[in-house]
């Protein structure tokens, strides 16, 4: 399967995504935009709050293409994030507090300059997070020791589960996904990962595997961990239960199965004010490939920068930035529907 | 009135309280209480409800449970499964009554 931007899809277009989102909400459902329902919530201009997580999209490139994408990701995606922006990630870093980082991709492993990575952000002394996908750990031998390097550097691992069978994991994610999720996480348990007494954090992330919103992150977690300790052995110390935003290949994925009208419409009816004040943009800054600044990783696929004069890393500048508003839009409601929607699970 | 059921009409569900407020309100506060995680999980009860929505064979609640059996993280074997033991129950309770015919055959035969 390829990218959506290497098949020449026209979703692959930001722009596209961006129209048929305002489309869906205004001429087919007449429901209120995204900054109307702010409005009611009294949340409207959305403002940022102290800024908790410098999350760093190291590149598009990853060794699965999953249905749900919104990276588009794929081993087709050439976008890596040089040595050099990295750097001027950490010397933004540096200019600040902000205590935890978390890094993302496709892959983050597969950038040549990861590991360089992670030691000089622990060398600030700051947490890292990493978004691991966990088959990257098996598909080579070259990343066999990542649980040892993961535990070294006292790297907090959160690890992309849809389900807890293979069946409906790799729908989503790819034929043999699970069999190697299970592998990996089991490599990761034997390094002290999610382990009972161990301070080495193993987190999941799960995701619906179709049309329909996550049930509640407890009683998800609940069956996540009785399952896969009685049929595996595995312990993790969380879950994140995580909505699917309209976007990119879900976006796709909704639009050609005739899911896309109905499931817009449950995230507006399901807009919980609770969540929207809790939304992770207000304390995120993401950063792109390419050193550009935006709100979360979702807006940094819509190509929507941060507002204001500071749009790189490069002239990373706190003050300002804390000034600015966040920038939203129509695929915000999949942040905001039912207990929330962040990379942390949900929000409220 | 083009057809008896309309898929549309199970999101106007809550509004059966225009009509008679109070005891909408009793049932939706009630509905919600049996639904919450008890001596039976949350997750539980919604695989109770699809096997009862197929029993009664209500389009609206086998829309519903299918997606809340989904969102709770049910496999479609156990969803399937669940559908199984209404048909059991269905079918055995025809079959059961074959008890009673067999009575009357009995009393009435030589």
């Amino acid at each position: 399967m390829k990218s959506l931007r290497a098949s020449g899809h026209q979703l692959a277009g930001t722009e596209t995504q961006l129209q048929l989102l305002h489309q869906v909400v205004t001429d087919q459902l007449k429901l209120p935009l995204f900054h109307e329902k702010l409005e009611t919530a009294g949340l409207f201009p959305l403002r940022p709050v102290e800024t908790a997580v410098f999350q760093v999209n190291v590149g598009r490139m990853c060794n699965q293409v999953c249905r749900h994408c919104h990276v588009d990701a794929g081993p087709d995606r050439r976008e890596i994030m040089t040595r050099d922006t990295m750097q001027q990630c950490l010397d933004a870093l540096a200019r600040t507090d902000i205590p935890t980082v978390d890094l993302t991709g496709g892959a983050p492993e597969m950038n040549p300059h990861f590991r360089w990575f992670v030691e000089e952000i622990r060398a600030l002394g700051r947490r890292v997070m990493v978004r691991c996908n966990l088959t990257i750990i098996v598909s080579n031998p070259k990343y066999h020791d990542l649980p040892d390097f993961f535990r070294r550097h006292e790297v907090e691992v959160v690890s992309s589960l849809p389900f807890y069978n293979a069946d409906k994991t790799d729908r989503q994610r790819g034929k043999g996904v699970f069999e190697d999720s299970i592998k990996a996480l089991r490599m990761l348990n034997a390094v002290g990962y999610g382990m009972p007494d161990s301070d080495l954090r193993l987190h999941l992330v799960y995701n619906p595997a179709g049309a329909f919103l996550p049930g509640t992150q407890e009683g998800l977690k609940r069956q996540f961990q009785r399952v896969l300790l009685d049929e595996f052995g595995i312990r993790f110390n969380d879950l994140y239960a995580i909505t699917n935003l309209p976007i990119s290949r879900y976006l796709d994925f909704l639009i050609s199965t005739g899911n896309y009208r109905g499931y817009m419409e449950k995230l507006i009816t399901a807009f919980n004010p609770a969540a929207a004040a809790g939304v992770m943009c207000r304390h995120t800054i993401s950063v792109s490939w390419d050193g550009f600044l935006y709100d979360c990783d979702f807006n940094q696929m819509l190509d929507l920068k941060v507002a204001g004069a500071v749009q790189h890393v490069r002239d990373f500048d706190p003050e300002a930035l804390s000034r600015r508003t966040v920038v939203i839009n129509q695929h915000c409601y999949g942040c905001t529907a039912g207990a929330g929607s962040s990379c942390g699970g949900t929000t409220a | 009135m083009e057809t008896y059921y309309n898929p549309e009409d199970l999101k106007k569900f809550g509004t059966i309280g225009e009509f008679q407020k109070e005891l909408a309100d009793r049932f939706f506060s009630y509905y919600g209480a049996v639904f919450a995680d008890g001596a039976l999980t949350a997750r539980e009860k919604s695989l109770i409800a699809l096997a009862v929505a197929h029993t009664v064979q209500c389009p609206y609640c086998i829309d519903a449970y299918t997606t809340d059996t989904l969102e709770k993280g049910c496999t479609e074997a156990e969803m399937m499964e669940a559908v199984h033991v209404a048909a059991a129950i269905r079918g055995g309770s025809s079959l059961v009554h074959g008890v009673q015919m067999m009575n009357k055959v009995k009393e009435l035969s030589m």
